[in-house]
């Protein structure tokens, strides 16, 4: 439905900055633009729309706009405009010993908790029921809570979904309308990390509504009709009625959008990306193309997720990092309080200018200051060679794909690094990956290693059907849709040995 | 506790007045700092352990912590440790009823109720998580566990080289079922309580070895739980982390470096693997490598060995002091190896028969870290 020339709107909301891209059918940038975020981030979000919009022959050839916003983060962050959640989990008798949200903040808690319950339900690893659903508990439960949307976690469901499945009819039965979250649909093994996923989840409906409705009115308040799609933390799209139902993946998408971004306009697939900003510097690898990810636990707001994320190391170097005074920077505030604009603060930006890296800004640099900005560098370029043999592990030969409005901060010979690249447009990769990023869908489950080659063939080929399946419900063309990733991770001390299988299918969006 | 003295100096001393100490919702946290690295690698990752315990806290309250001459001779003490795979139980959690169950059972058996729960390995998760279960039950836990560190096979506890007979196991599990197995020796009590922890999902509460407080003294490792709230209070905003928990273990620094290498294998169950790292600062130019087993088992230099089991090897994060387990560890990571002397128990002979370096396959003769040390 893009047609021929149609164009699409790539926009990454960022601490610092807001950035959006135009890209034409063949994937060229033709508009690009920079705002200051904004603390509600829709202004910003507003105003760089408008700033790539007004550079546009025609912008009613705007097809599509991609969308990485930080919405959720905030929401949670500032405990807003969240959702009341019934949180269920099926799961006794055991699991008691941890009750849900035992670990929430107070205030996250009071914000979010409409009710909670433990009730019979739930699976043993091998697939036998711990004990058959609960279902009047469920019921009894239910008509107790006044909620905007219901959590459903059950023990072992991502091997075994079926009691979560029966909990979803039971509540439409009940409640009606009532928005719900299944944690099998959401997060991986690891009952608490996976309950809390579901639970911000449902908590964050309404905030994916207010979301889809600004930006919807922002794009037609300047005459476009377009569709709309949410990045989410692994690097690739979701149709907008997709993130409705899972908001809660769109945390974290920056610094995904800034690693395919780095590897669209490099052209390089497999390479260290250090992504500059004001406050500081993310490096991650790109594997493949894709984001190498983190095994570790994510915390969103003081709450444990077990999300795959992009591994990302972030250390404060930024261009506007405030030299003698680290981590602190000045922020958007960089065009006022620097020394190349004028100003007294002496950032890193004066420095990487000073050390003769970039022309930036209208004044020179003063030279009483010029031996602590070279000290500085000094620094920096240590804390960055530290930070690349870091991510590196041990591979010293990539590329260092550079990006991020900071990237002339880094020094053109990086040590643990190969080749520095400095692709065209590197100061808004962020927002061409979110524009040029397909449709996924991942799936996790238990398979029994034994049972015959065959048994355990099948049912890995119908979880491949099944993530691809996904990948073309968050909106990927069915025709184009790959399995982009295939791991089996062997379980231990288990009495008969099973793996935990892994499955990502991704593809471009659909014409 | 804003005294200079280490904390379990002012633990001893209050110990001996008989002033009742309790685990707090704020000891928790040092306490799986602690038993983090009492781990020595090993033992299972804390943080469900401080979950459970913090929440029966808030339920039941605070834990006293009794030493052994705290109790009467003829007083029962609960072993108790959860068994089974980490991949399940950090999916399906404990029922809150189990440990309930094995007290029940022991009062139907002895004809009497527990008067302590006691830790069976205080390195990871089986350290903290006891808390919990003393909180639930009503009762003290007892300042002692059966191995000083974590070792990864049930025979491996101070009562087996004491020489108390494993003639009892009492297991509980999710669903509330109970079995108490009569077993002719450790070796048929690992195989059947093996099954029975299958049939329970794999994953279950387990009391073996229920002994008198009598009986306790010198088969049990004593002092280790305020050991282990110290260790976690040591690091506590010091300006030197790692410098305060070297002195407050009394560790060799074996090496500050970087990991650089890391060979990780699965067999039989077990992650065995070789790590490798290299010094930086003053230590440029030497090279570690620790030979890991579930735990780190052998620290070797120019192909001398620095310090083996069963002395106890912590990696730490160099910045933090925080401990490494063997399966977080990477390539990068800035760390620093600690190691430090274990109980007197592990160096008699039926001590290191029983988890000396030969006992995981290594030929090697057993010499204490701080002789090799000086």
């Amino acid at each position: 439905m893009s047609g021929g020339n149609g164009l699409r709107i790539g926009i990454d909301v960022g601490g610092t900055n807001t950035d959006a891209v135009v890209l034409d059918d063949t994937d060229r940038v033709v508009a690009k633009a920079k705002r200051p975020t904004s603390p509600d981030v829709t202004e910003g979000l507003r105003a760089a729309l408008d700033a790539v919009l007004a550079e546009l022959d025609e912008p009613g050839r705007v097809r599509r706009v991609m969308l990485g916003t930080t919405h959720a983060t905030n929401a949670i962050l500032e405990r807003r405009a969240l959702g009341r959640v019934a949180v269920l989990r099926l799961g006794a008798p055991a699991t008691t010993s941890v009750p849900p949200l035992s670990e929430w903040p107070d205030d996250l808690r009071k914000a979010v908790a409409a009710g909670t319950a433990i009730v019979r339900g739930g699976h043993f690893v091998d697939g036998r029921e711990i004990a058959p659903l609960d279902v009047d508990a469920v019921k009894r439960f239910l008509s107790g809570v006044e909620a905007d949307a219901v959590a459903v976690t059950g023990v072992f469901s991502p091997a075994s979904a079926d009691q979560e499945n029966r909990v979803a009819e039971i509540v439409r039965g009940e409640l009606g309308d009532v928005a719900v979250s299944l944690s099998h649909e959401i997060g991986s093994l690891g009952l608490l990390e996976r309950e809390n996923a579901t639970v911000l989840n449902a908590a964050l409906y309404g905030v994916a509504r207010d979301v889809t409705t600004a930006l919807r009115s922002a794009l037609e308040s300047r005459g476009l009709r377009v569709e709309t799609f949410f990045a989410q933390n692994d690097g690739t799209l979701m149709a907008v009625d997709y993130a409705a139902r899972y908001p809660v993946l769109t945390i974290g998408s920056g610094p995904a959008n800034s690693l395919r971004g780095a590897a669209y306009l490099s052209g390089v697939e497999d390479a260290i990306v250090a992504d500059v900003g004001g406050t500081s510097t993310d490096l991650g690898v790109l594997v493949g193309g894709f984001p190498r990810e983190s095994a570790a636990a994510v915390e969103i707001g003081g709450v444990t997720t077990n999300f795959r994320m992009p591994d990302i190391l972030s250390i404060a170097l930024g261009g506007g990092t405030v030299v003698g005074e680290e981590p602190r920077s000045v922020g958007y505030r960089i065009g006022r309080e620097a020394l190349v604009f004028g100003g007294s603060t002496p950032t890193m930006t004066d420095a990487a200018v000073a050390a003769g890296r970039g022309s930036v800004g209208t004044h020179g640099v003063p030279d009483e200051w010029r031996e602590r900005l070279a000290r500085a560098v000094r620094n920096a370029d240590e804390q960055v060679a530290d930070a690349v043999d870091r991510v590196a592990l041990g591979k010293a030969d990539r590329p260092l794909i550079a990006v991020g409005g900071g990237a002339f901060l880094l020094a053109g010979d990086v040590p643990g690094a190969g080749e520095v690249i400095r692709p065209a447009h590197a100061e808004v990769a962020n927002a061409v990956g979110a524009a040029i990023a397909f449709a996924s869908g991942r799936l996790e489950t238990i398979v029994p290693a034994a049972g015959g080659e065959t048994g355990r063939a099948t049912l890995i080929e119908k979880a491949k059907e099944e993530a691809a399946a996904r990948a073309v419900a968050a909106g990927a063309d069915p025709a184009s849709v790959q399995i982009v990733e295939l791991s089996e991770i062997p379980l231990s001390y288990l009495p008969e040995p099973a793996v935990r299988l892994h499955v990502k299918a991704a593809g471009p969006l659909a014409r | 506790m804003t005294l200079s003295v280490p904390r379990s100096v002012v633990k001893a001393l209050a110990m001996q007045a008989r002033i009742s100490l309790d685990i707090s919702l704020e000891d928790v946290s040092a306490l799986a700092r602690g038993c983090a690295v009492l781990g020595t690698g090993g033992g299972g990752d804390v943080r469900a352990g401080a979950l459970a315990a913090r929440r029966a806290i808030r339920e039941h309250g605070e834990v006293p912590v009794v030493g052994l001459r705290d109790l009467p001779g003829d007083a029962l003490v609960l072993p108790l440790s959860g068994i089974g795979a980490p991949t399940v139980s950090h999916e399906m959690i404990h029922s809150e009823d189990e440990p309930v169950r094995i007290r029940d059972e022991i009062e139907r058996i002895f004809g009497r109720a527990p008067a302590a729960v006691m830790s069976s390995e205080i390195g990871g998760a089986n350290g903290v998580a006891p808390v919990a279960w003393a909180a639930r039950l009503g009762l003290p836990l007892l300042d002692a566990d059966a191995m000083g560190r974590a070792f990864p096979e049930v025979q491996m506890v101070s009562m087996y080289v004491a020489g108390i007979p494993a003639n009892l196991v009492i297991m509980s599990d999710v669903v509330g079922n109970v079995v108490t197995i009569r077993p002719v020796d450790g070796l048929w009590s690992e195989q059947i309580a093996r099954a029975v922890c299958v049939a329970s999902g794999s994953s279950a509460l387990m009391a073996d070895y229920v002994l008198t407080a009598r009986e306790c003294e010198g088969a049990v490792i004593e002092g280790t739980v305020t050991r282990a709230i110290a260790i976690g209070r040591a690091t506590e905003g010091a300006q030197d982390p790692l410098a305060a928990l070297q002195e407050e273990l009394g560790a060799v620094r074996l090496v500050t470096g970087k990991l650089t290498d890391l060979e990780r294998r699965t067999t039989g169950g077990f992650v065995r693997g070789t790590v490798t790292i290299e010094g930086t600062g003053d230590d440029r130019g030497r090279t570690l490598t620790l030979e890991i087993q579930n735990e780190n088992l052998v620290a070797v230099e120019d192909g001398r060995v620095r310090a083996m089991v069963p002395d106890l090897i912590t990696v730490v994060d160099t910045q933090t002091a925080t401990a490494v387990q063997t399966e977080g560890l990477r390539y990068g990571q800035r760390v620093t190896v600690l190691a430090w002397p274990c109980d007197p128990l592990w160096r008699t002979p039926k001590g290191l028969e029983t988890a000396g370096p030969r006992a995981f396959g290594y030929d090697l003769d057993y010499l204490p870290v701080e002789k090799i040390a000086s």
